[in-house]
């Protein structure tokens, strides 16, 4: 396909291995912020091109996965009001919550729809205009204008059944959590795609200036990556820190000024709950006053109950980058993508689900 | 989950845009992409189009990396 099978070719992959291999003399840890990222460079045996200088660790950027229990448990609990027609996007069925999963309510006789679009869920609430349609908004900037998108035509449409339950994440603040922390020391950040192809690239111009970290927006193809491995080496090696755009095709410096118009106009910035690295201030969306009657936790007074979390999963820290899936002892014994204790394995861009469909930290 | 894909936009009927990708036709949305026009490759992401790829930007990067590729079997 156009624009994708250019950048899966292997003569030019070669190239850009030889060129990383040829100028890394600098050890040096890149974090790749997003899962999607983690597929790729699993899928196509990266970690295992690259030089030893360079290590690869996972992040944070799986929005399934930092969603934190209390969250997905007022998911749950709202599947569970009568009539009430819960849309969401696949990944999210099957995440155990405290208590339950939105699988498990479905198989209670709870409403659940899988969706592939917001689009959809508009649609689910015109064809049953007696029943409330609710939508779960999980998602990083690339989603969030999409959900705000829905809610204008929700708006235009004069439908009134329709309902968000906002639980989106913004990544640059929770980059700043994570670099204050000081667990995970980086050399260089790869950052997120599809996020900056609607933020652009100067909201990570921080990390850089504050933090002297190299920072490249990478696309993902595998082609991609590698490029953006390599622009990070070469500042390195050159003691340089900047954004740099590796994915020149699907990201402009400004982002895309309509998506994130669409995204103000709905949407304000609130404190955010992150699995594994707790509230978060500005980190996450909530619907401004003018589109209160979208916004599902207004609308219906949610009484999950108290939180509890799996016991020895260690998702958090994986989500964090201070461990690996193959520090976890439960790993591939009592969690598997059939049957996952935490989001990490059921997602398919979680670490773990990535370690275990690629038979990394298996042994043998 | 941030994942999209290069789609052909065929058509284009108000905010909405019939769009091919590997032989298969889609609706998608271009709430998001207004400046969107057939013949333009768009990155769609859950339905909607999220930017219109910039077709030279990515001829330049492939070029870029040819010269790599080449440079190293030179050197």
């Amino acid at each position: 396909m156009k624009y994708i099978s250019e950048f899966r070719r292997s003569e030019l992959a070669g190239g850009l291995i030889s060129h990383i291999r040829h100028r890394s003399k600098t050890r040096a840890r890149f974090m790749e912020f997003c899962g999607g990222h983690t597929v790729t460079i699993f899928r196509y045996g990266i970690r295992q091109v690259l030089p030893e200088t360079i290590e690869m660790v996972s992040g944070p950027g799986c929005p399934i996965c930092v969603t934190a229990n209390a969250d997905l448990d007022k998911a749950i609990a709202l599947a569970k009001v009568p009539g009430v027609i819960i849309a969401t996007f696949g990944d999210m069925i099957k995440v155990p919550g405290s208590r339950s999963s939105l699988q498990k309510a479905k198989a209670e006789g709870a409403e659940v729809r899988t969706v592939y679009s917001t689009m959809d869920a508009l649609k689910a609430a015109e064809d049953n205009p007696d029943k409330p349609v609710v939508f779960l908004g999980i998602g990083f900037e690339t989603t969030a204008p999409t959900v705000a998108a829905s809610i204008l035509q929700a708006e235009e449409k004069g439908i009134k059944n329709y309902y968000v339950l906002s639980l989106h994440k913004l990544c640059p603040p929770v980059i700043r959590t994570l670099l204050d922390a000081g667990e995970v020391k980086l050399g260089g950040l790869v950052c997120p795609g599809h996020v900056s192809t609607i933020i652009g690239s100067h909201p990570w111009e921080f990390i850089a200036s504050e933090y002297g970290i190299p920072c490249v927006v990478s696309g993902f193809e595998p082609l991609d990556i590698l490029q953006c491995v390599d622009m990070l080496v070469g500042q390195v090696e050159k003691g340089e820190s900047k954004v740099e755009i590796a994915y020149r095709r699907g990201v402009r410096p400004e982002g895309n000024r309509q998506a994130l118009k669409l995204m103000e106009q709905v949407f304000e910035p609130a404190p955010a709950r992150w699995r594994g690295i707790g509230e978060v201030a500005g980190s996450g969306l909530k619907l401004k006053s003018k589109y209160r009657r979208f916004d599902a936790e207004a609308r219906f007074n949610i009484e999950p109950g108290p939180t509890i979390e799996p016991a020895g999963c260690i998702c958090g820290d994986i989500l964090r980058g201070v461990k690996t899936p193959s520090d976890c002892p439960l790993f591939a014994k009592t969690c598997t993508p059939e049957s996952p204790v935490g989001p990490c394995m059921v997602s398919t861009e979680g670490s773990c689900s990535a370690y275990y469909s690629y038979g990394e930290g298996l042994g043998g | 989950m941030c994942l999209a894909i290069p789609v052909l936009i065929k058509s284009i009927d108000d905010k909405e845009a019939e769009a091919e990708v590997g032989g298969i036709t889609r609706r998608i949305s271009l709430w998001l992409t207004p400046e969107a026009k057939v013949g333009d490759y768009v990155l769609v992401h859950t339905g909607y189009a999220i930017n219109v790829l910039d077709q030279e930007q990515a001829e330049e990067t492939l070029s870029l990396l040819r010269e790599i590729a080449e440079a190293g079997e030179a050197g």
